[in-house]
Order: structure tokens, then sequence, then C-alpha cells
């Protein structure tokens, strides 16, 4: 290609805030497990978070600790642990990351905070199934070894329409989590304590909205890579005044690049669109990359999902269902192609990315032809490229940066 | 300005293709026509390897040494030929040496070393779209390499045999490794050398007709084309209908970045 290759990430200044916050978090849990209160629920990312809140527990989030792994690239190491241990290398590699982590006894966590030597011991795990089996499975690895309960909804999937009887199907089954999570909580469930959290929640979401679609004006002042690193506050935090504080913090940040009209990319030509998930052991390196190709990855199916759906909090638990049913992952292929083509218009994005994640099938959307229809309703060039989440043997660097570079020339061609 | 000219003096402009078993190299005047060539197997010094096919088609293009008036370098290897102008992938070279060749809409199948890529070209030459195969070498290049190793016969025997096949036998793995299986399970069961080496080239037209839909005229370029007619042959019973293999089909994507080149200094000159 003929474009510079000055590559200048500009982080921004919130980080700091955001690292001491996600500090705080890992600490506080970590104390919790030391003094065995409060208890700790697991939860997985889009399960019933504010309802263990309430409930008083700490709270932690599997998923994050895997993206960790990811992300640190101690996941080489982990994964193939797990693998000898009979869980495949073809099924979720969050979960052979993570199990492969606690066998070898070791948490990315520890080399950030050294007082923390393992992750904090769960009471209780709770999941959601709507994003995959891999996280139910993935529970019940840790229920059987910690001789704790696993409890879990399990979220149709493939929904074209939400009903009242689906909804209502969901939230019944949320409302039967309390009286076992009661038990273990040694307390009560109180509903206004649960719409309270639910209301910050939704206030943190709809904050972590704002900071998102900052990215609607040209050029675009924060990038997916950026993005999905500043989500961790609101993965991990969900339902506290902090994130909400955090997330007005970042949003005023944004907004002055915004007024200075100052890019995430400088000289950003071409905005593209990310479905899939994100190669997290590549996060930096693709950052990078794209830089250099003056190209800015300014919206995300990713990202986007912290987004949660919300209605009025008379039901909680209907709204929890709302937000679960909600989730572009639960959806039919019509419905995720008419919100990946709102998507196009609203961030004005010339090309989209379709990640097919080796080990991760149901946010791998291009496999039912998606990208073609997509392709053809809208006449903005897909490209899809192979890789994972997590295992970078199923990741080859040249074929990727080839076929990116092509669909950029492709895009320079007009 | 180069110091040495071919005769007439006129302007050459390199395209360097730097694959993932072969370096090619085009050589073109500035009129665009051709004026030289070369191949060189990759080996393990991939500088050295540029270096010597450069050299081989400067002296077949009867310059006294490689010195180009502008040179793009592609194939997975391009960003190591750091002397060249400009670098581009090989999906653009091999549409812009394709269309080059055909001057009509098409589809472009490339079989290289390492990699198969699909390009649908329209009629001003535009990629509409590729797709490359995923991270398996089966239906490429090395495919056959290591299916030859495995049978222990030479390579360039492979198109003589295929033909002198009296028997269907399908390999149908994915997988260059099964598909090895699968071909010493064949052995075992007595087939015969020319009808396996008929099912690999039948597994490498399989694997590539799953990776698109091949509409239109039908162009195959690169090594594995250039070297198994016999392979084409396939290729149009499969399809129904003839395909279009260029002269150099080996040099296709060298040939595009040599018309970037050229382009390239043209734009400056205009």
């Amino acid at each position: 290609m003929d474009v510079g290759r000055i590559v200048t990430f500009k982080p921004f200044a919130s980080s700091a805030r955001m690292r001491e916050l996600m500090a705080g978090y890992f600490r506080d849990l970590n104390r919790a497990a030391l003094e065995g209160r409060p208890k700790i629920a697991w939860c997985s990312s889009v399960g019933p978070a504010e309802l263990l809140l309430s409930l008083g527990y700490a709270v932690f989030y599997p998923e994050n600790h895997a993206a960790m792994l990811g992300a640190t690239r101690e996941a080489r190491k982990t994964i193939p642990v797990a693998n000898a241990a009979g869980y495949s290398p073809d099924i979720c590699s969050y979960l052979t990351s993570d199990i492969g982590a606690y066998l070898r006894r070791e948490t990315p966590l520890s080399k950030v905070y050294p007082e923390i030597v393992t992750v904090p011991r769960p009471d209780v795990l709770v999941y959601n199934n709507v994003q995959c089996r891999d996280v139910q499975e993935w529970f019940s690895w840790y229920g059987r070894e910690f001789a704790v309960p696993v409890l879990g909804v399990a979220t149709p999937r493939n929904i074209a329409a939400i009903t009242p009887e689906l909804l209502a199907g969901i939230a019944g089954q949320i409302r039967a989590l309390v009286p076992p999570l009661e038990k273990i909580a040694g307390r009560r469930f109180d509903i206004d304590r649960l719409r309270a959290v639910m209301s910050l929640s939704r206030d943190g979401s709809e904050m972590w909205k704002r900071v998102l679609e900052a990215n609607r004006v040209r050029p675009a002042p924060l990038s997916f890579f950026d993005a999905a690193v500043h989500m961790g506050p609101a993965v991990v935090l969900r339902g506290t005044e902090e994130v909400l504080a955090y997330y007005r913090v970042l949003l005023r940040e944004v907004e002055g690049r915004v007024a200075r009209g100052e890019g995430a990319v400088e000289g950003e030509r071409f905005r593209l669109y990310w479905e899939g998930m994100p190669i997290w052991g590549k996060l930096r390196d693709l950052a990078e990359f794209f830089i250099g190709l003056r190209t800015n990855i300014v919206a995300s199916t990713y990202c986007n999902s912290w987004i949660f759906e919300s209605g009025d909090l008379a039901d909680p638990f209907l709204d929890l269902a709302r937000s679960s049913a909600g989730l572009f992952i639960a959806w039919d292929e019509d419905a995720k192609e008419r919100y990946l083509r709102d998507m196009a218009e609203t961030y004005g994005v010339h090309g989209f990315i379709f990640h097919d994640a080796k080990t991760c099938p149901h946010n791998s959307n291009n496999r039912y032809g998606l990208p073609g229809r997509l392709e053809k309703a809208t006449g903005i060039p897909t490209l899809t490229i192979h890789g994972d989440v997590n295992d970078l043997r199923c990741y080859s660097e040249d074929q990727t940066r080839t076929a990116i570079e092509a669909f950029i020339e492709r895009l320079e061609e007009g | 300005m180069p110091e040495h000219r071919p005769p007439g003096g006129s302007r050459i402009f390199a395209g360097l293709d730097i694959g993932s078993s072969a370096v090619k190299v085009v050589l073109l005047d500035g009129d665009g026509s051709f004026a030289g060539h070369a191949v060189r197997v990759l080996g393990s010094d991939l500088r050295h390897a540029a270096a010597a096919a450069l050299d081989d088609a400067a002296g077949e293009a009867g310059l006294k040494r490689p010195s180009f008036d502008g040179l793009v370098a592609t194939g997975f290897g391009r960003s190591a030929w750091t002397e060249a102008s400009a670098a581009k992938t090989e999906i653009s070279c091999h549409a812009k040496g394709s269309y080059h060749d055909v001057r009509r809409p098409h589809t472009l199948i490339d079989i290289g070393g390492q990699d198969c890529k699909i390009i649908r070209i329209d009629g001003q030459g535009r990629r509409m779209g590729f797709r490359m195969n995923r991270k398996c070498a089966a239906g490429t290049g090395a495919f056959l390499e290591e299916a030859a190793l495995r049978l222990r016969v030479g390579l360039e025997t492979f198109d003589d045999l295929a033909r002198s096949s009296t028997r269907d036998v399908e390999i149908g793995s994915y997988c260059t490794v099964f598909a090895a299986a699968e071909i010493l399970h064949l052995i075992r069961r007595g087939v015969e050398m020319p009808d396996i080496v008929k099912g690999l080239f039948g597994s490498i037209v399989q694997r590539t007709m799953e990776m698109d839909l091949l509409e239109g005229d039908v162009v195959l370029t690169g090594g594995v084309a250039a070297h198994h007619p016999f392979l084409i042959r396939m290729f149009e019973t499969r399809l129904g209908r003839p395909v279009i293999v260029p002269p150099r089909a080996q040099f296709t994507g060298a040939l595009g970045a040599a018309i970037f080149a050229l382009e390239a200094w043209s734009g400056r000159h205009a």
C-alpha cells in the first residue's frame, strides 16, 4: 500500500481512572474471597448481574477474566492444558483458556495486582446461555470443582420478534432464581433494591451508548480497539455509581476530540464496522495496523452488546428478560441483517469486517451467508477474516493482514 | 533514470511477486510491452531469491544490471523488499494482471503455493470481491508438494501420471494431513499411482469450487495451473465450460505489480 505507515496510537487520559476503577473492583473481590463476605457469585456477561448485586453478592465475570487471558496472550499456555484435560480445541477458547489457567493455578490478575493469587472462589455460579451452550459447560466445570450450585437461565435463540410470551418465559426463569440465591446470600430479596440497581445499570448503559455514538462524526474520536478496552467497567461494574461517573468522564474526553475535529486515526480515510468477537491477543497489533492504513473501525456489534434494551421497571424481571432477548446474539438472521444495515447508515461505514472466530460459532455471523446478503442489500463491501477470540493457533498473521490490506485497496479503487 | 537501458532506451518497470514457493518477476517497458521475466525457487533466503530473479529478468531484458524506473512488490514477502517503490497485495496485483490479459469481466482463480484466491473482476477491471482459502493448505500448491513427498514421486511427473489414470478416486478430506492419510489408505488398497495423482488433482478442483460460486468466464493462474494442464482439463470438465489460462499463468501477480509500477510512473509524469 502507498499509505504512510505512521502509527500514532492515541490513548485516552481517562484510562488512568479506568485502571483505578478496575483495580478497586478486583481488590474488593479478592477481599471478599479472603474474608468470606460478601458472598461471591460468578456471572456470565449477560447473566442477571443486577439481581445478584441487589442481593449483596460481589460479582465476578469469568468472560472478562478470559478476555484478559487472551489480551495478555497467556491463553497460549493455558488453552493446551484444558485441551489435555479433555476440553476440545474446537470449543469456546474463553472456556479453555480460563479452565486451563485455573488448572495451572494462574491468573493474569496476579501480574497486575500481586496480592491476588487466584480467582475469587465462588459461592454460586449463574449463567444465561443466550450466547451459547459453552458458557453453561464452563460454569458447570467450576460448579463441580468448587462443589457449589450452578444456576442458569435459558434464553431462546434465533428470535424473530420479541413477544410477551417470550419475555414472560425468560422473566419466569429469572424470578425462579430468587429463592436459591436468597438462601446462599443469607439475605431477603428486595424488589425496590433490584429496581435501584437496574436503574443505575440502565443509566450506565445509556452513558456507554453516548460514548459509542460519538463516533457518528468524521473523523471518529475513538476506535473499536479503544472501545473494546474501555468497555471493561461496563462489563464488571454494571449497576454501580462508579461506572456512570466513569463514562461521564470518558464522554467528556471523547466530546473534546469531536470539538477539536480530532480522530482516533490520523487522516481517517475509511470507516469500517467490526462484526464478531475481538481477537484479544492481536488487539494492539490490529489497532496499529488499521491506524497505518488510515482506516478506523468506528462501530461494532461487540461493544454495542453492553447497551441494554430497557423499558419501565414496574416489573424488573420482565425488564431483565427484555435485556436478554434484546441482544443481537439472540436474534435471527433477518433481524441481525436489519441491525447491521442500520449501523452502516448510522455510522457511515464503507465496509464490514466479519470475524469468523473458530471456537465461537454463535458469535461468528458470517456462517449463514449474512455477508453476501448484506453486501447485496447495501452495496457495502464485506470481508471475512478467520481467527479466534483467544486461540491464536487459529490465526494467520500474514493471511489476515493481506486480506485486510486487499480489502482497503478495493475501497481505494472505489 | 536507470544507467543501463535495453536497446531502444525504453524505460523499464518491474513487478516482483515474492510468493511462498517461488519469486516471480515481470519487466515491462514504457509502452507496457513485455520486456523480461524470471522465476526462482524461494528457498530459505527470501531476499537472495528475489535479487536473483530480478537479475535474471534484467538479463533477459538486455539490462546490464537490475535498475528500474519503478518496482512494485507483491506476494506474502512484499514488505521484505524495502527497495520497492510501493507494495501491493497479491489480490490487487493478480486482478490487475489478469484483467490486462483478459480485458472483460471474469472470475479469477489463482492457485499459489500457500493460498488459493478467487477474485471477481468487473468489466472495468475493478475487483468486486475476493475470497481466500482458510488457513489449511488443502487446495494449494503446498498440498501437491506434500503429496509428492509422501508418494516419493517428482512433482514434475504429476501431470503425466494424472493423464494416464484409468479410474476415478476421490480424496475428500479438507485437511492436508488427513488427505495424506487417505493416500496411505489408497496405497494399501493397491490403487495405482496415476489414479491417486488424479484424485489429488480432483481434490484441488473440489476445494476450489467450494470456495465461491464461479460465475461467468473463469481464468486460472498460478504455478499449479501453469505446470499442470491436465488439472485445467479436469477443472473444465467439472465446471462444464472452458477456462482461460493466460500465456504466463505463473506470472500474473508479477505482471499486475509491473503494471502498477508503470501506472504510478505515468501518473507522476502525466
